[in-house]
């Protein structure tokens, strides 16, 4: 099992940023801007919101580069280390949604398409429409914990980093959380 | 254990908005930004960075701009739509007057020559032409006249800077960087410059107007030349023919050091 989620030359990119961060950065927003924008989508289902987010996670984390001395981001497992901005981005604007029930509910842009057919993918289609929704009405823990291991596909030991809990209760919160989602699933279309 | 439900949620993984990446870097400062704006010889974009604007071109193959700015700049340059309105109304202003006025403009990537003609052709007001041995002479570089012309043809920002108000001293236009050639009498038209008065005087080699009451000579574009009435306008071919009838310079246009 792998202890942190490989990006593609996950290593090369950290020894550019810790070389120069300036240079290095646009392959950074490169590598994790459909990684967070996907999650932040899911976590706020709000195009606006997630694009918001998605962009002031890279401004925090271009200024805490600059920060780093090279060592520390040579040794940063970036995705998770990039998650931890983000998914606090998203745990604010949860709660400060949360306040607000009325607050609207605006259409997902169309997921990516993966499947051959005109009917199967529709199928699946409103599959996905329906979970992102029900993703939706999962308590944080258990929304951002399932969110980030099978949407954004980290591995546990980066989404405890990122959502600062013991490995153990994120597994467990995902868990529990696919638990929620089948129940609720199989519950409509019974 | 994959089931059903993790693939479906597998399938929730969306490409981010094309706009991350160039907002993002803007933002930073990594990269420059650029806008489209409208301009009498049609769209034009319009790039700058932390310190003012540093390009601006025919509007026509986004990519191709870009590669050429990245180029030319070392910078990336990518394509905003929000910019602060008050930017956007001093652009549009410094355009459509063709002076930089309240815009800041960034010359710091060319030569100290360069930069000199430039900032000195944009004091060239609208509605008048300067010929390009009057910039050389300003600058205190009399024989550059060549050089001159080879830095305006460079201008990294036309319009802003106006260069197309620089003009041959034999009455031709000389060159233009901004589109088509024609784009030069064209705005210089568009600004009120009678280009058949001017043609007319070029023909005759005149290059200088004075008026007998004031016995000041000017650049026949000058306000004050303007000003003169017909009857008491007199035309000559040289500072020295000027000079020699008891004419002194216009301290406005300066056409030969004013004393």
């Amino acid at each position: 099992m792998t202890t942190t989620t490989p990006i593609p030359d996950a290593t090369t990119l950290t020894a550019a940023l810790a070389e120069d961060v300036d240079r290095a950065f646009p392959a950074l927003v490169r590598a994790l801007q459909d990684d967070i924008y996907s999650g932040a989508l899911r976590l706020t289902r709000d195009p606006h919101a997630a694009q918001d987010i998605t962009q002031e996670t890279f401004l925090r984390a271009y200024t805490a580069l600059g920060l780093y001395p090279p060592q520390r981001i040579r040794d940063l497992s970036l995705r998770g280390w990039v998650w931890t901005i983000a998914a606090n981005l998203c745990r604010n604007r949860a709660r400060s949604r949360s306040r607000k029930p009325e607050a609207a509910l605006e259409a997902a842009p169309p997921v990516a398409d993966r499947r051959p057919g005109p009917e199967p993918e529709a199928m699946a289609s409103i599959e996905r429409d329906r979970l992102a929704d029900l993703i939706g009405d999962l308590p944080w823990a258990m929304a951002s914990a399932v969110v980030l291991r099978h949407v954004v596909d980290l591995a546990y030991e980066d989404i405890a980093e990122a959502l600062d809990r013991p490995v153990g209760t994120v597994k467990s919160d995902v868990h529990r959380g696919l638990q929620r989602l089948r129940a609720q699933l199989e519950e409509e279309s019974s | 254990m994959t089931d059903q439900i993790e693939t479906t949620l597998a399938g929730l993984r969306v490409p981010a908005p094309h706009g991350v990446l160039p907002n993002v870097l803007a933002a930073t400062g990594l990269a420059d930004r650029y806008v489209q704006r409208d301009s009498v010889v049609g769209p034009v974009y319009v790039a700058f960075g932390g310190d003012g604007v540093t390009r601006l071109d025919i509007a026509m193959s986004e990519s191709q701009f870009e590669s050429e700015y990245e180029e030319m700049m070392g910078r990336p340059v990518v394509k905003v739509d929000d910019v602060p309105p008050a930017l956007v109304t001093r652009v549009d202003r410094a355009i459509s007057e063709g002076r930089p006025g309240r815009l800041a403009v960034d010359l710091s990537s060319l030569t100290d020559f360069q930069q000199a003609v430039l900032r000195k052709t944009a004091e060239i007001p609208p509605g008048e032409v300067r010929p390009y041995g009057w910039v050389a002479r300003e600058i205190g570089k009399p024989g550059a006249v060549r050089a001159v012309g080879t830095a305006l043809a460079r201008n990294p920002v036309p319009l802003i800077i106006p260069c197309h108000r620089v003009v041959r001293s034999d009455g031709q236009f000389g060159q233009y960087s901004l589109g088509d050639a024609a784009n030069k009498p064209r705005l210089l038209r568009e600004e009120g410059v009678d280009l058949e008065g001017l043609e007319s005087l070029a023909t005759r080699r005149v290059r200088y107007t004075g008026s007998d009451t004031t016995k000041i000579y000017c650049h026949p574009t000058c306000r004050h030349a303007r000003r003169t009435m017909e009857i008491h306008q007199v035309e000559f071919k040289s500072e020295k023919a000027a000079e020699k009838a008891g004419y002194r310079a216009c301290k406005v246009c300066r056409p030969a050091v004013a004393a």
